[in-house]
């Protein structure tokens, strides 16, 4: 089974970012960036198929020679090749997709997998618009796949619920987390992936298609409101809660 | 933004993304595997076994045995970023690891014969055996020399008399390394759980690493194969020899225990509002954290120095004792400030501040105590040994 997995590196979720002076983009001074934390689980479940059904395991990724190292830790976990899109620049969606399409076409898969979205950007369009352009079907957030054959199961989250749908190889797949447990890279592996080489492909010659104008930190948060305890007071704070803040 | 965990003077920007990676990985496992179970252990007096495994597969122990043996082929400092993160969990886990990879691992390795260490290496690596290390006696610990332990020859063999006490991992242990006096000569034999005349009951009421098994072994005329011994090392080298690994391990661990209580510590004196403000407004908290950000800092450049220092091979013994002296003493000073900023609430096992506490009293003493390590240092400067 060719296996490709789409992967992004991203800022680690437990760093701060600021906006950067040009307030178009962050500030990447002294941002630690780590592998998508949604593409964790696109890996596993590429070499879980892997496991279960022989082949190999590509990983494709665009970005600058900083995005090695979510590449490595990709090997590390098992992944048996590599391949980095070089586009130093900060692309959306369109060139991304641009950039990995001819890629993933070269490496003939029978199933792509990718995070449900990177968590910096949020914009979750990678894996349909991939989709898209290989003509593939495409099941997105999923938590549950079963193949057999040329059959494609899987399970989703929709609001409230599950849904379960059916498709066939090849098709693209993104992972919701709850799809497996990601496995931590064994240590020595860490050591080893520096000798896998990452083959590396020039950026698309496409442009952008969404130019982004500004970014924004939220404001800063005001002060909480505080109620003494009575039924009317509870009726208030549920309606607050449901017409101002939308939290219920 | 509060400084949570502590690189203040980018150490991370010394290390190789390797290195890192390995350090991300394990801190990442800790979180995760270690952190949401160890104070139940702890309390309970418990070591969390089913952890070995798990310890085994990502390779953490024995991770500079060479890969032919099953071990990790990673450098010094990656061992040191290992028992880091480890500690920053717990140090009775690190001090598990420690016995199985610096004092059981590496003796096999560099002393053992080639069958056994064939046979016993791989399965100590991936954590399917449990290794341990007899040297301190009820009677004999900072003068390892006079151990009453001893070996008489054999024709088939060697037979061992004696006792050890303070035995980490003693009584889960499937393999002994044991240091015995043959003809008057310390010497090293190994003996597997099971064999007739070794026991290895495990010792109870201790106030600290309450999450490890600590153990007495005793030797009844317990008699071993003729291949159980080590053949080219004689005397206190032997022992000795391992301890600086464990040391060595040991100055990068406390690291890991000061930064648990530290963190917890920003985190109370930025969020406990007493006088109608974070108590990290005030100048004495302030002090405290300051202290403790600066020792944590210059322990991790001494760390890192002797990491360095021992890849490269011109690491000297002396310089491990005053890293772990320096560090271990640090990290319980660390302990005793993070307990003042936590108030009352420092000595519930909420916080992880009384177990590292607890935790670190033993490791001060134990791999050479605080004081012993003085003195080798105070022999280092002179010239002139105080304690012979």
């Amino acid at each position: 089974m060719n296996i490709v997995v789409c992967i992004s590196q991203t800022p680690d979720t437990a760093t701060k970012v600021a906006v950067g002076a040009d307030g178009k983009n962050i500030d990447a001074k002294g941002v630690k960036f780590v592998l998508n934390p949604y593409d964790e689980f696109a890996v596993e479940e590429g070499l879980q198929l892997r496991a279960a059904n022989g082949g190999e395991v590509t990983l494709v990724c665009v970005g600058g020679d900083g995005a090695k190292e979510a590449i490595r830790l990709g090997i590390a976990m098992g992944a048996d090749k590599a391949v980095l899109v070089k586009d130093e620049e900060r692309a959306d969606s369109f060139r991304v997709v641009s950039g990995i399409a001819d890629v993933v076409r070269a490496a003939n898969p029978d199933i792509i997998l990718l995070g449900r979205q990177s968590i910096d950007y949020d914009s979750a369009q990678v894996g349909p618009m991939l989709a898209e352009m290989l003509d593939m079907p495409c099941v997105s957030f999923v938590t549950k796949l079963e193949i057999s054959g040329n059959a494609v199961r899987a399970e989703r989250d929709i609001e409230g619920g599950k849904e379960v749908v059916e498709t066939s190889l090849p098709c693209v797949v993104t992972a919701q987390k709850g799809l497996n447990e990601p496995r931590y890279p064994k240590l020595p592996d860490i050591m080893k992936a520096k000798a896998k080489p990452i083959a590396e492909v020039a950026a698309p010659s496409v442009a952008a298609r969404v130019e982004t104008l500004a970014m924004r930190k939220p404001a800063d948060k005001t002060g909480g409101k505080i109620f003494e305890f009575s039924p009317e007071n509870v009726k208030e704070l549920v309606r607050l809660l449901h017409e101002e803040a939308k939290v219920i | 933004m509060p400084i949570i965990t502590p690189d203040y003077f980018d150490i991370d920007g010394l290390l190789s993304e390797e290195e890192r990676m390995v350090r991300s990985t394990v801190r990442e496992f800790v979180d995760n595997e270690v952190l949401p179970i160890i104070e139940k252990h702890n309390r309970e007096g418990t070591f969390p076994q089913h952890l070995v495994k798990r310890f085994g597969d990502l390779g953490m122990f024995g991770p500079t045995i060479p890969e032919e043996y099953g071990g990790g082929g990673m450098n010094s400092v990656c061992y040191g970023l290992i028992c880091q993160e480890l500690e920053r969990g717990d140090s009775a886990l690190r001090s598990s690891v420690s016995v199985q990879g610096s004092l059981v691992m590496y003796p096999i390795w560099k002393y053992a014969g080639e069958e056994l260490k064939r046979y016993w290496l791989p399965r100590l690596a991936s954590g399917d055996a449990i290794g341990c290390f007899g040297l301190t006696e009820p009677d004999f610990g900072s003068n390892p020399g006079g151990m009453l332990t001893n070996a008489r020859e054999t024709e088939s063999g060697y037979i061992l008399n004696g006792a050890k006490m303070w035995i980490t991992n003693g009584t889960i242990a499937d393999v002994a390394v044991v240091w015995a006096k043959l003809n008057g000569v310390v010497r090293g034999f190994m003996v597997e759980k099971g064999t007739p005349g070794f026991t290895a009951p495990e010792m109870k009421g201790k106030h600290s690493l309450r999450a490890s098994v600590t153990s007495e072994l005793i030797f009844q005329d317990c008699e071993i194969p003729k291949t159980h011994i080590f053949p080219d090392v004689q005397g206190l080298r032997g022992p000795l020899s391992c301890l600086t690994q464990a040391r060595y391990g040991i100055s990068w661990g406390a690291i890991g225990a000061a930064i648990a209580v530290y963190e917890s510590s920003v985190n109370y004196a930025t969020t406990r509002i007493q006088f109608d403000r974070p108590i990290g407004g005030f100048q004495l908290v302030q002090e405290k954290l300051v202290w403790m950000l600066n020792e944590i800092t210059k322990a991790q450049l001494l760390a890192y120095r002797l990491g360095r220092l021992k890849d490269e091979g011109t690491m000297r013994t002396q310089q491990v004792s005053l890293a772990k002296r320096n560090n271990v003493w640090m990290a319980l000073e660390c302990c005793r400030m993070a307990r003042d900023i936590h108030g009352a609430n420092g000595i519930l096992d909420e916080y992880p501040v009384m177990r590292h506490a607890a935790n670190l009293e033993s490791v001060k003493t134990y791999e050479g105590t605080h004081d012993i390590h003085t003195l080798i240092l105070g022999a280092d400067i002179t010239g002139i040994e105080a304690f012979t």
